[in-house]
């Protein structure tokens, strides 16, 4: 039965959903409008942007799983020093924007670097380094997850029908955290496919690299939103195949009271260590230096910082109204989805999602198509700006705001309703206590993601409006690195202040935590 | 080695010995661990389980009979001691033969299937791969669960995941085989009905079995020999009934079901308690002693000028037990048929009856307790 609070809900959540759907639809729309749209798809210069981004993401998958899944291991079944904070450390590089990351490397190690050159930096292996650095902490996480919730007994059991030590690697140990490698694997490679920052800043021709230069230098802008699509299709396969690997949650009883056995490393110690700390280093601590080094340089060039914050407040605001419209937007599909699960509701949420598979370029190009034929007022406002992080972040909202709202359960508000509460009443003492705590995180996310976000923020801003990303990603592309170095790492504190809520979330809110 | 079972069939070695096993572990490893180990888990451990049979380790938790396993197992490596199964050493001070090479099964007692294989593939994970397709199917008939070959362990009731396991650890053929607390997990409705099937799949597979648990009927139903642990140390071994009827100390009795132990005196050949005087065995030394007599062995009268007043009823159906509290201030309990009605408040008159005499402890002069004498005949 739908009473009528329901229905309004429900009506309420298809609006939402469809306005944060509204871009894909609107993309492919436009890219119908292409001439001769399979011609274009499969013309030589798609087809290498396509083969360019599988390669990029399958090398960085695979160096993430062999960085990630060894770091994992090390950390959970190892009597490795330290292991508290290698653990952390070894998480901290998904703070660090890929933009920055790219940028600090070049500054330093590209040609005619601050201190030497690694030949071949700029172009695939570049690229393929930095995006590793920054999505193996994914594979990490969530394959350690794995690694320490899986019973321990499991792995005695094998020993005691008969199993050697890499056997039973192969036939126990692995296979029972198979899907969490997939799964994060898979992420990785959405990181890879979505990335705009690091591949634009290494001059790697990837599907994003693509549709900005098509965007930029074209006037049938039909041709970015077809190969969008393009990029979408890839976006969209690998986040079924991820909750595919994912799988059903395996309810197994866990129950012993026993850890797991740690391998003794004895004269392995420090090279074990290494193996952890090594990729952290150069993922997080090696850009946090060389952007100290900027700063320092700055400090005697004594350029304009003035505008610093400006770009700080205007970044805040931004982010602020972002965070604010998505935690209230995504409340009614968070009410629907925590109370029942029909085609219709799936289908909302889904919309709702629609975030997730849009990388923030995409989002912008479709934002830009949009306002351009529908709401011309709309274009070159900030407005836009602020929608398109609230579409692209919309997704971080609703996965804090959805458990929170399924932890009300009926019984809790009845209770209250019997015990002389009223529906006013059992709102404000029952239900908004225990939700505010996922939405107010939720909102934090958002805020904090849209304060890094660049490529949206590049296509979307109105001129003369910087933010914290675009003085970054100016004054650095132009060689000003000293100019870049204060909001650079202003953008580092902020991005390490968004790993705290997900470090409690867990592993499944890590996904856009570095959206570059 | 006084306190091994007599069962019959003793081969040449028996099927597992273990002989003064100690294993300490260290407070710090301990805390780490959150487990319910003591310190000193094993201090001085010997038992032997004659081939083919079932020896239940009987004891509260932390008394170090899970650990017993985990080192017969090769899972924990104990401080001093030998163990060997059927006459091969596998521990001991010049010998350490891998769990994995041990070939003695363990059923966990969280089951410990494997979350990514089938009841297929589980049951044959142990088997070399051309075994498989015949003994998988024979493990599976053995256990009473043909045609679940492709379910999921989630998909498993408790009672059928528990048979599964079972399956899986006597697949290989092992030598012995470890069971720890394997009906821990179980609803108490579905224990009693697992039990029987294991016991009856064990019996038909005729391998060496050790059952740790702390559930008395579990030990005294399933065992040929139960052996008793306490802190650390085996406190008594032997015939279930033999260690039900004549436990070595009152710690036993009073750990080993209800047992009502009484101060009293022996004087040529009776002692008396305050439930009355009791024959003793011939050649039990005079003197003071705690008298064991057994709930099932004493009997209430109702009578207004009986000894003592029912203090509380406990009804359970088949039985019920009473408990009474003696002018003398001592108390009592009883399990008598439920027929019988009494209730709080009524007195009573407490005889000791039955076939079997008390069990005597005497009280040494210097406080020390010496060891049990046996019930008359």
């Amino acid at each position: 039965m739908s009473s009528r609070p329901a229905r309004l809900t429900t009506s309420v959540a298809a609006l939402v959903a469809g306005a944060m759907a509204m871009p894909l639809v609107y993309l492919v729309i436009r890219a119908t409008e292409a001439k001769d749209p399979a011609g274009l798809v499969f013309s030589e210069r798609v087809l290498e942007l396509v083969w360019n981004t599988l390669r990029l993401a399958a090398t960085v998958s695979a160096a993430a799983v062999i960085i990630g899944l060894g770091s994992a291991w090390v950390l959970e079944r190892t009597d490795v020093p330290a292991r508290r904070f290698l653990g952390v450390a070894a998480a901290l590089p998904l703070a660090v924007p890929s933009y920055i990351a790219a940028l600090a490397l070049v500054s330093a190690f590209g040609p005619g670097g601050d201190l030497f050159v690694i030949p071949g930096l700029i172009g695939f292996w570049g690229a393929a380094g930095v995006l590793t650095l920054s999505t193996y902490p994914y594979v990490l996480l969530v394959t350690r997850a794995a690694l320490s919730s899986s019973e321990p007994a499991v792995d005695d059991a094998a020993i005691t029908l008969g199993l050697h030590r890499i056997r039973r690697f192969g036939r126990a140990q692995f296979p029972q955290v198979r899907g969490a490698v997939t799964a994060s694997a898979l992420l990785s490679a959405l990181y890879v496919v979505s990335d705009f920052g690091a591949v634009t800043i290494l001059r790697y021709g990837t599907l994003t690299r693509g549709i900005f230069l098509e965007y930029r230098s074209s006037f049938d802008r039909s041709a970015a939103a077809m190969i969008s699509l393009v990029l979408v299709l890839f976006t969209l396969g690998l986040i079924v195949a991820e909750r595919r690997a994912r799988g059903p949650a395996a309810s197994l009883r866990h129950s012993s009271a026993r850890r797991h056995r740690r391998v003794a490393l004895g004269r392995w110690r420090l090279l074990a260590t290494a193996v952890v700390a090594a990729p952290a280093l150069l993922g997080a601590g090696i850009p946090l230096m060389i952007a100290v080094s900027w700063l320092q340089k700055g400090a005697r060039a004594s350029s304009g910082n003035d505008v610093l914050p400006m770009a700080a407040a205007t970044s805040a605001g931004l982010s602020m109204a972002a965070a604010v419209a998505a935690v209230v937007l995504c409340l009614p599909v968070a009410m629907l989805a925590a109370r029942r699960s029909t085609w219709i509701v799936r289908l909302i949420e889904g919309g709702a999602l629609a975030g997730y598979a849009l990388p923030g370029l995409v989002v912008a190009l479709s934002l830009v198509f949009l306002a351009t034929r529908a709401a011309p007022f709309a274009y070159q406002t900030v407005g836009l700006v602020v929608a398109a992080y609230v579409i692209r972040f919309m997704p971080e909202a609703l996965a804090s705001a959805r458990p929170s709202l399924a932890s009300v359960d009926t019984s809790l508000t009845d209770a209250s309703r019997t015990l002389g509460g009223s529906r006013w009443e059992t709102a404000m003492r029952v239900t908004w206590p225990m939700v505010r705590g996922g939405l107010f995180a939720g909102g934090a996310l958002v805020f904090l993601t849209s304060m890094k976000e660049l490529p949206a923020t590049l296509l979307l801003r109105p001129a003369g409006v910087d933010t914290l990303a675009i003085r970054v990603w100016t004054g650095a592309s132009e060689g000003f690195y000293a100019q870049a170095a204060p909001a650079a790492l202003l953008l580092l504190g902020v991005s390490a202040l968004a790993l705290l809520p997900m470090w409690r979330a867990g592993a499944s809110a890590w996904r856009t935590a570095n959206d570059g | 080695m006084a306190e091994i079972a007599e069962v019959a069939d003793l081969g040449a070695e028996p099927g597992i010995r273990v002989k003064g096993v100690s294993k300490r572990f260290e407070p710090e490893r301990r805390a780490r661990d959150g487990s319910d180990l003591d310190v000193v888990a094993m201090d001085g451990v010997d038992f032997e389980v004659p081939r083919g049979s079932v020896t239940a380790i009987l004891g509260p938790s932390g008394c170090g009979k899970t650990t017993t396993l985990r080192v017969i197992s090769g899972l924990e490596v104990p401080d001093e001691g030998h163990v060997w199964v059927e006459g091969e050493e596998v521990v001991g001070p010049e010998e350490w033969v891998p769990p994995e090479d041990r070939r003695v099964g363990f059923v966990f007692q969280q089951l410990a299937l494997f979350p990514h294989l089938d009841v297929a593939g589980n049951v044959g994970f142990g088997l070399k791969r051309r075994d498989r397709k015949e003994r998988v199917p024979e493990m599976l008939a053995l256990v009473g669960l043909s045609g679940y070959e492709k379910r999921r362990p989630h998909e498993l009731s408790g009672g059928q995941a528990q048979r599964v396991a079972v399956a899986r650890a006597l697949a290989p053929q092992p030598r012995a085989l470890l069971l720890d607390e394997p009906f821990a997990s179980l609803d108490v409705s579905l224990r009693a009905d697992v039990r029987n099937e294991v016991a009856e799949v064990l019996a038909s597979a005729g391998t060496t079995t050790v059952l740790v648990t702390h559930d008395q009927d579990e030990a005294l139903s399933m065992g040929n020999q139960v052996v008793i642990m306490l802190a650390g140390r085996v406190a008594q071994a032997g015939a279930p009934e033999e260690v039900y009827r004549r436990p070595a100390t009152p710690e036993i009795a009073a750990f080993l079901g209800d047992a009502n132990l009484l101060i009293g005196e022996v004087k040529s050949g009776m002692v008396r308690t305050a439930v009355g005087p009791l024959k003793v065995e011939t050649g039990t030394p005079n003197g003071a002693a705690i008298a064991l007599v057994r709930p099932e062995d004493i009997d209430l009268e109702i009578s207004t000028r009986g000894d003592g007043r029912v203090t509380e009823v406990e009804y359970f159906g088949h039985d019920q037990r009473i408990s009474v509290l003696l002018d003398s201030g001592e108390s009592v309990k009883a399990r008598l048929h439920a027929r019988r009605k009494f209730e709080v408040g009524t007195r009573v008159r407490v005889r000791a009856g039955g076939g079997l005499g008390p069990v005597i402890y005497p009280l040494a002069p210097e406080g020390r307790e010496g060891g049990a004498t046996a019930p008359g005949k």
